[in-house]
């Protein structure tokens, strides 16, 4: 008996509309994305239940470590081409008699937020890797002998005059080292600034509620 | 997409008609490239943006300058300890007259909010009638004047407390925001940070003294 043989078909699955929805994702992700920045240090930052959202740039930010090292970092402005923070560096270096080279102002640019003395600064930007950055950050001195805090705020503020300056400290960083950073800041005619925080719900007493 | 089918344009000169196959492009690698970016992008986008709680502090005192008096029937004081723990007092501490007696409380929503709500009562409701309103639909106004609104309704208030708060050493940084952001949720309208004096050091220390299971390390 003849057999009637079926050609085995492979079937074909038109992708294009998946391909199509991938492709608009991506694009929709590529667009929104904002890269997380290295940052010297991990901060687990306490909660509040303000919900106004940080502001994207012309902003210093002043990280406080769970072991009360002061961080410094301050943005490029609206964009790159500004390169505030290489002139923030440059005056830095002037003014402690440092001499950076174009290639260490390009690096520096490129980094976020660091907590070397200025002493250190050339070896930090000369660092190979970020291991190698990590173990130099020893926090920004803020004693009242060398503040150098107060200069970092200065001249970020003599290069970009619309600063916003935002607090990130670790909730269990010791209160005293955040008040010596308010005190640094109000020393520099600062006396408005945000405090980062996690969001969280708000709660009520029982007999608050719908009165 | 990757299907181009071409046409005949000129039927009738009896051509022979040459039948084109559609050329099929294996899409597979793209699709992979294309998932594999998108992966990517979803996992590093951080979604969430840090919130954070404007400060405003007053200038620094000029010298010679005597700083604002305040009204002691207003003045709720509030000195923050070790181990997540708040000591409370109305009015102020005079070492010449007998002190006030400190009030335990703690963070949670019964601890010291229920207290600056019972202070801060009348002031708290108008604001949260105007939060209620606006969002019911009740109230049309933009949103961005709401703001301005509750600011008015601050400044006119002239029962509610003036908080003062005080952070004793050893406090954590949590500690203060959470008791800065007590203040934005029972919408106290004026507060301040300050310094803790020798007086309430001492209060404090008989404070510990007399109940010594407040240093203690047991959470509730």
């Amino acid at each position: 008996m003849g057999k009637i043989k079926l050609a085995v078909k492979t079937p074909r699955i038109d992708m294009t509309p998946m391909v199509d929805l991938f492709f608009l994702l991506l694009v929709f992700f590529i667009l929104t994305a904002t890269f997380r920045p290295e940052e010297a240090a991990p901060i687990d930052t306490p909660t509040s239940t303000s919900q106004t959202p940080i502001p994207d740039n012309h902003l210093v930010t002043i990280l406080i470590s769970k072991d009360d090292k002061v961080f410094f970092n301050v943005d490029n402005g609206s964009d790159s081409t500004e390169h505030i923070r290489g002139k923030v560096l440059q005056a830095i270096g002037s003014n402690y008699k440092i001499k950076f080279t174009p290639k260490e102002v390009k690096k520096f640019e490129g980094l976020a937020s660091f907590g070397v003395p200025a002493t250190k600064l050339k070896d930090f930007l000369n660092a190979p890797d970020t291991k190698a950055r990590e173990a130099m950050q020893s926090g920004i001195p803020i004693d009242s002998t060398d503040n150098q805090l107060m200069m970092w705020i200065r001249f970020a503020r003599t290069y970009n005059n619309d600063l916003a300056f935002a607090i990130k400290g670790d909730g269990s960083a010791n209160y005293p080292a955040v008040k010596k950073v308010i005190a640094v800041l109000q020393d520099n005619n600062v006396n408005k600034f945000n405090l980062t925080t996690d969001l969280k719900a708000v709660e009520l007493p029982s007999d608050f509620i719908n009165k | 997409m990757a299907e181009i089918v071409q046409e005949e344009s000129h039927k009738g000169k009896g051509k022979k008609k040459v039948k084109k196959h559609g050329t099929h492009i294996d899409m597979t690698p793209m699709v992979d490239l294309a998932c594999l970016l998108l992966t990517f992008f979803m996992l590093t986008t951080a979604f969430n943006k840090p919130k954070v709680m404007e400060i405003i502090l007053p200038e620094k005192p000029k010298e010679n300058e005597k700083p604002p008096e305040l009204d002691k029937s207003r003045a709720l004081n509030i000195l923050l300890i070790d181990n997540d723990k708040v000591l409370w007092y109305n009015g102020l501490a005079d070492p010449n007259k007998t002190l006030p007696d400190l009030q335990l409380a703690n963070f949670s929503k019964e601890g010291i909010r229920k207290v600056l709500l019972q202070r801060n009562k009348e002031l708290f409701l108008k604001v949260d009638k105007l939060k209620k309103d606006v969002i019911e639909g009740k109230l049309k106004i933009p949103r961005d004047s709401v703001e301005g609104r509750i600011k008015r309704l601050y400044k006119a208030d002239k029962f509610g407390p003036i908080v003062l708060i005080k952070a004793a050493d050893g406090v954590k940084y949590r500690n203060v925001v959470d008791i800065i952001d007590e203040m934005a949720i029972t919408n106290v309208a004026r507060y301040s940070l300050v310094d803790i004096n020798p007086v309430e050091k001492k209060m404090v220390q008989s404070f510990k003294n007399s109940n010594p299971s407040v240093t203690a390390i047991n959470k509730p």
